[in-house]
């Protein structure tokens, strides 16, 4: 589960946070450095960042395809409409953003990453968010996946063993009911642990 | 460890749809071992989650150590723990070392202090090898050992165990039998695995929300083997 | 669980949790991907729909906030595979953000409007509310950001977005049945009943 390739470069030693405080400035700062160099800066950085990374060129297309498809028919729209330069610039910044953000993803183990946004939801605190809490239910939220995927397997193997063909109703309904029971047993199991003491 | 339960009823619901699954229950339990048993609906699950007030009465009290479930759940649920059928309901965290770890954290323990204790946990249970590994990937009776170490970690006064070998093939079912014989604490064990509560000290056996038998586990077993074999009325 | 059971914030955590991963399934449906396959029609918005008329606007709302948030942390969840912060920088975040506030209004509608007392579902009005909510609060909020993410007018950009609002109202018509299936199937849902004088409910 999740995109990240585990590895020992700079970039994955860069602390969760620090990577993503850069990428927040990456987002800010594109909107003043849209201009040719600019987008031309922007896209050397992210190569370059990709590159000693060494993230897996294979893991990575299947990441950008559908942006990829998105970008040339953008790029071939604008190219027509407003001219190559402008082209270059609209498309060129866009998918450098989208190559930071997968770089980081990738180069970033998740339970780091929710380390970040408990720390970062501290000051939240004040207004009535709970990091801890936050945490809990990112954490919920990882557990449940597997569990829900693994129902899904029993509700559409329940189906074709009766013979029932591949209506969403027939699929979607029994798969919901059964996950609400789950949750209504996580819900009882988490009382047990003493969530709401 | 005294557990009183004193002229309980419970009813879910109300209006037509109401349903009263156990009826003016009375019990006293000292015992180091216990057993419950009965048929699916005959109210023992009800009478489990009383124990450590999932459940709180809709009539009567429930005390464990003095302790009233209704005015002070939160000490209860310290003393007492709670281990459900399915694991995979219980496990709340994704990997096998943190969901451990999680009802220790939540008791603000220090750092050093949870990852001893959580290490000695997982080696007691053969999980060791697995510590990083998502929950999902490990097997049934894997993570029922899982969901029972993340329990016992807390080193709860007394455990409560809601037909936790069900799910589990015969193998598995022994492999839990054992650790919980070997348990330290006192035991309230639901189960339908009738094998299991051979050495106890003390079985109740319920039908349609009442105690219909107390005693030793022989005579209780062969009361509810009767039970179950008469024809329904 | 019941009046008396004390687990009420605990299953709360639970069911946003449950429903971000039933979001998840969801994404595994494939999906429809015309326009370069950037925005594709996925099952994933009927997940909006369902999480705010199932659990309501707040519960709703925050599993598919919680769902944003795992993508957002690198887990291959949006359909087709896609995940991580990137997918916040392209041409679909408003779709995005539209998944929570879409889930808060179809969950606030849902329970004034769809939800009688006993719990039973209008299908009629729970099309209409998700259509409103899931389908036309969608668009208004992923069209502008389509429009700013790619540098496109918005006329171009409503024009791209009208070859979705064919299937999207299937979907909205398809989540109705399905929500109106489960209300009769899982007893509970809906709007929670006044609280009741504890010496009435005690009693």
């Amino acid at each position: 589960m999740g995109l990240f390739h585990p590895g020992t470069s700079l970039v994955h030693r860069v602390p969760a946070g620090v990577k993503l405080a850069a990428l927040c400035a990456a987002g800010i700062g594109s909107v003043f450095a849209a201009t040719p160099v600019g987008v031309s800066a922007y896209l050397a950085a992210a190569v370059l960042v990709l590159v000693v990374a060494r993230v897996p060129g294979r893991a990575l297309v299947r990441q950008l395809r559908p942006v990829l498809v998105f970008v040339v028919v953008l790029a071939v729209f604008h190219a027509l409409v407003s001219g190559p330069g402008r082209a270059y610039v609209v498309v060129g910044m866009l998918l450098a953003l989208v190559l930071l953000a997968t770089a980081l993803t990738m180069t970033t183990p998740t339970s780091a990453l929710v380390d970040v946004v408990v720390r970062v939801a501290g000051p939240l605190r004040r207004v009535g968010v709970d990091p801890e809490r936050l945490g809990l239910l990112l954490a919920l939220g990882l557990r449940a996946i597997p569990v829900v995927l693994g129902l899904a397997g029993e509700v559409r193997d329940a189906q074709r063993a009766r013979g029932l063909g591949a209506s969403p109703r027939a699929f979607a309904v029994p798969l919901i009911v059964r996950s609400l029971r789950h949750a209504d047993r996580v819900g009882e199991a988490l009382a047990a642990r003493g969530i709401d003491d | 460890m005294l557990i009183e339960v004193d002229g309980v009823s419970h009813t879910y619901g109300d209006g037509p749809l109401a349903r009263t699954v156990l009826r003016d229950v009375s019990v006293r339990m000292t015992e180091h071992r216990i057993g419950v048993i009965g048929a699916n609906g005959s109210g023992k699950s009800t009478f489990a989650r009383l124990l450590n007030g999932l459940v709180l009465p809709t009539a009567g009290t429930v005390r464990v150590d003095g302790h009233d479930t209704r005015t002070d759940g939160r000490a209860v649920r310290r003393r007492v723990g709670f281990c459900f059928t399915d694991p995979d309901a219980q496990i709340v965290m994704p990997t096998v070392r943190e969901d451990v770890a999680f009802g220790l954290r939540r008791r603000g323990l220090a750092k050093h202090e949870v990852a001893a204790r959580v290490g000695a946990a997982l080696a007691a249970y053969d999980l060791a090898g697995h510590a990083d590994h998502p929950a999902h990937l490990l097997s049934g009776g894997q993570k029922q050992l899982l969901a029972l170490a993340s329990v016992l970690v807390t080193e709860p006064a007394l455990l409560v165990m809601d037909e936790p070998t069900t799910l589990l093939d015969l193998r598995n079912a022994r492999r839990v039998a054992r650790v919980v014989a070997d348990l330290p604490m006192p035991v309230v064990l639901l189960t339908h695995h009738l094998d299991l509560l051979a050495d106890f000290d003390r079985v109740l056996v319920f039908e349609a929300g009442r105690i219909v038998h107390d005693g030793p586990p022989a005579e209780a077993v062969a009361t509810y083997r009767d039970l179950m074999t008469r024809d329904q009325p | 669980m019941t009046p008396t059971s004390p687990a009420r914030p605990a299953r709360d955590l639970a069911l946003v949790a449950t429903m971000a991963g039933l979001m998840a399934a969801l994404g595994l449906v494939p999906a429809i991907a015309p326009f370069g396959g950037a925005v594709p029609i996925t099952a994933q918005s009927m997940g909006a729909m369902l999480a705010g008329a199932l659990l309501g606007p707040r519960l709703g709302s925050a599993s598919m906030a919680l769902f944003l948030g795992l993508v957002a942390l690198g887990l291959p969840l949006l359909s087709g595979g896609r995940g991580g912060l990137g997918a916040f920088a392209g041409p679909s975040i408003g779709y995005l953000v539209g998944f929570v506030a879409g889930a808060f209004v179809v969950g606030w509608l849902t329970h004034r409007l769809a939800v009688r007392p006993g719990g039973r579902y209008v299908l009629a009005t729970g099309i209409v509310v998700n259509v409103v909510g899931g389908v036309a609060l969608l668009y208004l909020l992923g069209v502008p950001a389509t429009a700013w993410r790619a540098d496109l007018s918005l006329g171009t950009a409503t024009v791209a977005a009208l070859a979705f609002v064919p299937g999207d109202l299937i979907k909205a018509v398809v989540a109705a049945v399905i929500a109106r299936g489960v209300y009769a199937a899982y007893p509970g849902l809906g709007p929670a009943p006044r609280p009741r004088p504890r010496a009435a409910a005690d009693a």
